[in-house]
């Protein structure tokens, strides 16, 4: 899933300063999940903005919503009936969702709440940890079903590096080391052997490299 | 020979190769980088330049390696992944070239956590055994990474790190055995402490017959005092200090630690010149380099022979 942090109360405080009516609105998928813009935590925030506004002496109308997803045109067309009544849109969605609101309500202004982190699993209760970076080219069949790209803090295709201490990275002892876990993933499968094949320069233009992408597929045009 | 490299040619004459280091300054301060560098010459054969090393800026391992050339000495141009992609470093190994510098040595680099631009992009386009595959492409095939023909294309003799030390230990021959098989020539190893390790590790190197293969040096660095020794042991990713070896440098006064850890160097080497495999001695005496001299001549590689 996409994982997302609420930002700062300060900073979102400031990004919507002047704005007397604001739409505060959630989305059900991801940032539900990872417990960041789900519809309790609009609720929350929503109590929290009027009661930083009271003490600023202001009075702030919140408006609460939580659409089904905010990154598809059809749920966010539900906000256009609101928009008009509103001064600007908090988006508790991911980057996704802040800019399809911006996208469809061309004269409304639109603040992010959250910081949208990283694609990623969750680890225990609240932890989520990061585990793809979209390459568009997946490695994970010849690494043993762990990203080295997402998961190894220099990216090395052909790691561990000499900074691997007890199964942790040298940046911090609370990062696994990834080439640690390939290894001992490639043991448990019986394919050691595979460790010495050296995976050649990676062609970045499937991940970010190649610019903005898109996927088209006519079959669903 | 692959190359023009001097290093190449003493590997070649069997004799016991000796590398120093030169880290360059943080500044535009050319007289730092020749003071270092005079201070090795005629006791190495050839001389690492740093590439913002421990993540720091400073002055890059191309300009400071052309004030080495500038005075007939032989630098081993250190690049790392971390700050340049492709096209950048493939321009500076033919810009090297250009300036008469033939030997380098491919690594990853210090994550930019440890330095003082914690807030800056790691880059890793390319790994270190990918750089070895890209320098080892432009010399042998002529041909850019992306495919492309190079014209006159530089004849790199091509180093690489290994660290013995890092975990997993039952993956550090398969990982020189890696950088082999990408076609590195010759490997310059993590400073050497904990020589049984060392000793345990070039045994399965020599059970692959990869000692044959690549001209292995063996990395040694002299420990200016005990809270040196204690640093090193704690605080440096990978590096493996034995407790015995703190002992001894806090077993003596102070003032005489220094000299401990100088003849501690120098046994280390005498030591090591016994492991078969070993083709030879990276010493980095990091600020220290007016010791080099002096380790080199009671280790008995002095004088350096002439090729």
């Amino acid at each position: 899933m996409i994982t997302a942090e609420r930002k700062p109360m300060g900073e979102i405080m400031e990004s919507i300063d002047g704005c007397g009516r604001i739409l505060l609105v959630g989305c059900n998928e991801c940032v539900t999940v990872c417990a960041a813009g789900g519809r309790k935590e609009v609720a929350l925030l929503a109590s929290a903005l009027q009661m930083a506004s009271m003490k600023k002496g202001r009075v702030l109308d919140v408006r609460e919503m939580t659409l089904e997803r905010q990154c598809d045109p059809e749920y966010v067309e539900e906000l256009a009936p609101h928009i008009g009544q509103v001064d600007a849109v908090l988006s508790m969605a991911c980057g996704c969702g802040v800019q399809e609101i911006a996208r469809r309500f061309k004269t409304t202004r639109v603040f992010p709440a959250l910081n949208t982190k990283f694609m990623g699993a969750s680890e225990g209760p609240g932890i989520w940890a990061e585990r793809c970076q979209g390459c568009g080219d997946c490695l994970l069949g010849i690494t043993g079903g762990i990203c080295p790209i997402a998961r190894c803090a220099k990216r090395l295709m052909n790691g561990p590096c000499g900074g691997s201490s007890n199964g942790r990275c040298e940046i911090s002892d609370d990062v696994d080391c990834a080439w640690h876990l390939i290894w001992e993933r490639m043991k448990e499968l019986g394919i050691e052997d595979r460790y010495e094949d050296v995976i050649s320069a990676k062609d970045w233009r499937a991940g970010r490299g190649g610019g903005p992408r898109r996927i088209v597929r006519e079959d669903l045009e | 020979m692959k190359t023009e490299s001097v290093l190449e040619k003493v590997f070649a004459t069997g004799e016991l190769a000796v590398t120093g280091e030169c880290g360059p300054p943080r500044g535009a301060l050319p007289d730092v980088v020749k003071n270092k560098a005079a201070m090795l010459k005629g006791y190495v054969d050839a001389v690492n330049v740093t590439d913002n090393q421990t993540a720091m800026v400073r002055m890059s391992s191309f300009a400071a390696s052309v004030f080495l050339r500038q005075m007939d000495l032989h630098p081993v141009f250190q690049m790392v992944t971390r700050d340049r992609n492709r096209l950048a470093m493939q321009s500076d190994i033919i810009g090297a070239y250009s300036h008469g510098i033939n030997t380098m040595l491919c690594l990853s680099g210090d994550h930019t956590q440890f330095g003082d631009h914690a807030m800056a992009a790691n880059v890793h386009d390319l790994d270190s055994v990918q750089l070895i595959q890209t320098v080892r492409g432009m010399r042998d095939e002529g041909r850019f990474q992306g495919g492309a023909e190079i014209k006159n294309p530089p004849r790199m003799f091509i180093g690489a790190a290994a660290n013995p030390f890092a975990d997993p230990f039952e993956l550090r021959v398969a990982r020189l055995a890696k950088k082999v098989k990408a076609g590195v020539d010759f490997i310059q190893t993590q400073c050497i402490y904990n020589i049984d390790k060392f000793e345990t590790w070039m045994e399965g190197v020599r059970e692959r017959g990869l000692h044959e293969e690549v001209y292995i040096m063996a990395g040694i660095t002299p420990m200016k005092s005990a809270g040196m020794a204690r640093y090193m042991k704690k605080k440096v990713p990978g590096m493996d200090v034995p407790d015995e070896l703190v002992k001894r440098m806090e077993g003596v006064p102070k003032e005489k630690q220094a000299q401990e850890g100088i003849d501690i160097c120098v046994e280390s080497i005498e030591r090591l010149r016994e492991v078969e495999g070993v083709s030879g001695f990276h010493i980095m005496a990091i600020e220290w380099e007016e010791k080099v001299p002096e380790i080199v001549q009671r280790a008995g590689l002095y004088p350096r022979p002439q090729v």
